[in-house]
């Protein structure tokens, strides 16, 4: 058992989908004789050809709207958007189309499409290289989104993503493609929309998903010594949301702060915030706190440390929670 | 440019039969729905292709069975072209039981997977990508099937047009684009919105494609013109962009009495609509005009039938609402 990155863990994961089911296409720019610009294709082209591994011209409508037709026709088209800002210009067959059209035809016409967008900051990119629109997707009836966080779960969330009848954004963490774990291919893996504890504790739960999970785990780490216990929780799916665990752990620990590299004006954070409200009200001890991205535009590279959720913003966050 | 000329046209007198009757029933039905739309009977609006049948049935005439087409809001001449049933999709107008989308489509997403009719799009453009990807399929499946794709002319502004037709072609696609040119994108003239001379065929050249023109209220030359770019498509020449010259004979929606347009120039395209001209084409070939006469009773009838039976139909169950938004069981679970 070889460690692997969180890139090559896609790589394998996507190779086994393709193995699995000849239905299963890729699609995107660069991603064929280059393996895309995360390397995260590298080889495929190579062994399945190029009708299963396409390289497209820059069109990400385009291509989004070719995986309609495609999927229509009983394909399981995967596309690659390089980078989180240019989904942009597919957002519209995102949005209008793929999210629409299983409902429109009463079924007759699946839409199982993946669509794998390298997400967030941290690697001195700057805007539209390192943006977080999760939410925009999320808010959008008839989508699944998902983000992985580790290794072992990208292997097997791409896999299962590409077997859902419904169309899947599936973020991916750019800053950790480079992080490894060892990966037990042959363990049957968790369902694809269960959010999971990733650390017990007693005092505050922190939610995250993506690459703010490691960060997370870093904060718990860090005040374990000073006798703090958070609990932290990895949301992995984040439309739907299964918040049963999270409701479950915040019962107990009477604080949550939800943390992730988005805005938090209008973020995930603030429909779970609401949420666990609802559920939850009689065991707070303080309300919801939120840890996210600024209300601006993604900075230029220099400044993306003060713009990002660290350690000690989520610390912070806890200790306010405190303060009630 | 490329204009089918009339002496190379197929001259099949049953089959000039068949095409008129196609689109005179669709005519009646359609303004059937103009008149059920002003009565009330119809919420939302009503994209009516009313002077643009010979486009829907022209190309139709020469699609097989398993071939595709795919079109905009203003599509109901193409499902019904293509065979879906007329009494499904009007209870999809009307918002009835029955409707060929369960209700939810509407007006302008009629969509017909039984019929090879992938669907009606109302976001302008946002079709002509998916059609690519019909395409796309057959290529790869070696099938032999075509698609067509229907749209407007005030479709060739937007991106979505420009990248489907380069991937088509770059591709070498079995693919068929159809501009149908009224003349308006909505209220504006569609010269005033274009540094061109024409919408869709100026532009073929960018493609590496043929500019083709066709006369599109010539319902024979439609299906000569499609035709020959269907067999060429499905031959393994790759992808066609053909234009379509027609004329709205109404509003853009039934809410629009189309009032900026000229009088003269409404008037002038009347005496070029499609009916009148496949009409005549037979009585100059020797049709027996009694025989018309009697056809036109029978779709006249068949409509007003129709309509009666669709009217009489309850309205879809609320409960669909939560129903198929996502394949794993609906959205009830979530909300
Ligand atoms: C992306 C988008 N923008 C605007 C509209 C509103 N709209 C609906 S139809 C139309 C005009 C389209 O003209 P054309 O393509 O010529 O088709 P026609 O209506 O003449 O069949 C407009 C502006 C829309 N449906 N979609
Ligand atoms: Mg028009």
């Amino acid at each position: 058992m070889a460690p692997v990155t969180l890139g090559k863990a896609i790589n394998m994961g996507l190779r086994k989908a393709m193995e699995d089911d000849p239905k299963v296409l890729l699609m995107g720019e660069d991603i064929g004789r280059l393996g895309g610009v995360f390397r995260v294709t590298d080889g495929l082209q190579k062994d399945f050809g190029e009708d299963r591994v396409i390289d497209t011209p820059l069109a990400e409508s385009g291509i989004l709207g070719t995986a309609v037709g495609l999927a229509m026709r009983g394909y399981r088209p995967v596309c690659e958007i390089q980078f989180d800002g240019f989904i942009f210009p597919a957002y519209n067959q995102i949005v209008t189309q793929v999210a629409k059209i299983h409902a429109r035809s009463r079924g007759r016409m699946p839409m199982r499409i993946v669509v794998r967008v390298p997400f967030g900051g941290g690697i001195g990119a700057v805007e539209h290289h390192s943006e977080s629109p999760e939410a925009y997707f999320s808010h959008t009836p008839g989508l699944k989104v998902v983000a992985c966080s580790n290794p072992v779960d990208a292997y097997w969330m791409i896999q299962q993503a590409i077997r859902q009848d419904d169309p899947v954004l599936f973020f991916e963490p750019k800053r950790r493609y480079w992080e490894k774990a060892d990966l037990d291919t042959t363990v049957e893996p968790e369902p694809l929309f269960e959010s999971r504890l990733v650390r017990p504790g007693h005092d505050c739960t922190v939610l995250a998903y993506g690459p703010m999970v490691k960060t997370a785990l870093q904060a718990a780490a860090a005040v374990e010594g000073e006798g703090r216990s958070l609990e932290v929780v990895d949301l992995r799916t984040l439309s739907p949301l299964d918040l049963g665990p999270v409701f479950e752990s915040v019962r107990r620990t009477g604080r949550c702060v939800v943390v992730h590299e988005a805005p938090t004006n209008l973020g995930l954070g603030s429909e779970i915030a609401a949420r666990i409200t609802e559920e939850c009200f009689y065991s707070l001890e303080a309300p919801v706190l939120r840890v996210g991205g600024y209300d601006t535009p993604y900075p230029p590279s220099k400044m993306e440390e003060d713009y990002l959720p660290d350690l000690d913003r989520i610390l912070d966050a806890v200790d306010r929670s405190f303060t009630f | 440019m490329t204009q089918a000329t009339a002496d190379e046209r197929r001259t099949d007198g049953d089959r000039d039969t068949v095409l008129y009757e196609q689109m005179l029933f669709i005519r009646r039905f359609l303004e059937k729905v103009d008149v059920l739309y002003r009565q009330g009977q119809m919420h939302g609006p009503a994209h009516l292709g009313l002077g643009q049948e010979a486009i829907a049935v022209g190309a139709a005439s020469v699609l097989r069975p398993d071939d595709y087409s795919i079109g905009t809001y203003r599509g109901h001449a193409h499902a019904l072209a293509r065979g879906a049933p007329p009494e499904a999709v009007l209870a999809e107008l009307l918002g009835r039981e029955g409707g060929i989308c369960g209700g939810k489509g509407g007006s302008m997403h009629i969509t017909s997977v039984e019929h090879g009719y992938y669907g009606s799009y109302a976001i302008v453009g946002a079709h002509l990508p998916i059609a690519v990807g019909l395409a796309w399929a057959s290529r790869i499946k070696k099938t032999g099937q075509v698609t067509i794709c229907f749209f407007g002319d005030g479709a060739v502004n937007i991106g979505a047009f420009h990248e489907a037709v380069n991937l088509a072609a770059l591709w070498a696609l079995p693919i068929v684009f159809v501009c149908e040119n009224n003349q308006y994108m909505e209220y504006s003239p569609i010269s005033s919105m274009i540094p061109v001379e024409r919408p869709a065929a100026s532009r073929a050249s960018a493609y590496g494609l043929e500019p083709l023109v066709v006369d599109g209220n010539d319902v024979s030359a439609v299906a000569e013109l499609v035709g020959a770019a269907v067999d060429k498509a499905r031959d393994g020449g790759g992808p066609a962009l053909i234009e379509a010259d027609t004329y709205r004979l109404k509003g853009h929606s039934a809410a629009d009495a189309g009032a900026y347009r000229p009088a003269e120039e409404v008037e002038q395209a009347r005496t070029q609509e499609p009916l009148l001209r496949q009409r005549a084409a037979l009585v100059s070939a020797g049709t027996d005009e009694q025989d018309l006469i009697r056809l036109e009773t029978r779709i006249a009838i068949a409509v007003s039938g129709l309509a009666d039976r669709v009217l009489a139909a309850p309205k879809p169950d609320p409960a669909t609402v939560w129903t198929d938004v996502w394949a794993d069981g609906g959205s009830r679970w979530r909300n």
